[in-house]
């Protein structure tokens, strides 16, 4: 995964930077499934790898595959970044070990689902139950989420369809661009 | 965009039934085993977006035209928290699903189908929605490229 974001920004061509970016999603999905999250897993594989792909290929299909050259210095951007990586690694320090089982993850709600889940909703897989059962609220708010954004992408690429034709049109008289 | 390469077109159409079929069994056997209606959704959309990509933008539109998509993309919200106000009605907290059987799990089993199905519906038609929207715009742009180059 290091090489992979070494190569993301060390490359110029785009075209590269989307695949690598999918090499890199891939390599997180078999991260996940180390961690036993095999539906955390698939979602990144087909999102992170396959649609996210997709999508900024055909982005790149309107724009140019070269990086364009740097304006200004990098450096505040790098110690942003940094400084937020910092922080994120500073709080794992506190974090329990992974999978102890007196870890406060592991004390509150988790051994209930466990316990009840199947009985109460006869759906055997604990993720699911608690996705769309017990934190339905959590995945309404999701589903709206998504929803929201592709209203939002939708109308944005609308509206620069529309400007398109607009100056496509010869016939439109150009002293309407006045108002 | 790559209507004449033979290869790309045969394996796509031996692809395409196993991605579907994958994506149903991921949508259906959710509750069993790992996936739901996010992946699902995400994965029949892929399979859908790979037809257009390969056979062009026409043609995944005939055969899911976008009236249909746009209708899809709110449908699925709207089953979702429809399914919550069905539990308000009959009497039980927001987004509990166990009247709606006799059986409390029986209920809350039927209930997280629905529910994963409008998943689905909203995530697999949001994608959709957005390539095809990308997919117009590359149309036009090689429309305009086509034009100036004739010129």
């Amino acid at each position: 995964m290091v090489i992979t974001v070494v190569g993301i920004i060390r490359a110029h061509n785009l075209f590269a930077v989307v695949m690598l970016g999918s090499v890199y999603s891939f390599l997180m999905a078999t991260v996940m499934v180390i961690l036993d999250a095999v539906d955390v897993s698939m979602t990144e594989a087909a999102v992170g790898a396959g649609m996210s792909t997709v999508l900024l290929l055909a982005v790149l299909h309107l724009t140019k595959t070269r990086e364009a050259p740097l304006r200004h210095k990098p450096y505040i951007p790098l110690f942003v970044c940094l400084l937020t990586g910092g922080a994120l690694v500073y709080g794992t320090l506190d974090l329990p070990p992974f999978g102890e089982a007196n870890a406060p993850q592991n004390q509150h709600v988790a051994p209930y689902y466990i316990e009840n889940a199947e009985h109460e909703t006869h759906s055997p897989n604990i993720v699911t139950a608690v996705l769309a059962s017990y934190r339905g609220y959590d995945t309404l708010g999701e589903v709206t989420v998504i929803f929201t954004a592709g209203i939002g992408v939708l109308i944005l690429l609308a509206s620069g369809l529309r400007r398109r034709r607009e100056n496509a049109d010869p016939l439109q008289d150009p002293k309407d661009d006045a108002i | 965009m790559m209507r004449d390469t033979i290869i790309l077109r045969v394996v796509a159409k031996l692809l395409l039934p196993a991605i579907l079929i994958f994506a149903f069994y991921v949508q259906f056997h959710g509750d069993y085993g790992p996936g739901g209606g996010f992946q699902a959704g995400v994965a029949a959309a892929g399979a859908i977006i790979l037809y257009g990509m390969i056979f062009g933008i026409p043609a995944a539109q005939h055969v899911i035209p976008t009236t249909v998509v746009q209708v899809m993309v709110p449908l699925g919200v709207l089953i979702f928290a429809g399914t919550g106000v069905l539990g308000l009605m009959l009497g039980e907290n927001y987004l509990n699903y166990s009247p709606l059987r006799a059986d409390p799990g029986d209920g809350q089993h039927l209930g997280i189908l629905i529910v994963e199905a409008g998943v689905f519906i909203t995530v697999a038609s949001t994608m959709l929605a957005i390539f095809y929207g990308f997919g117009g715009l590359a149309d036009e742009a090689d429309a305009a490229a086509a034009e100036e180059g004739e010129e």
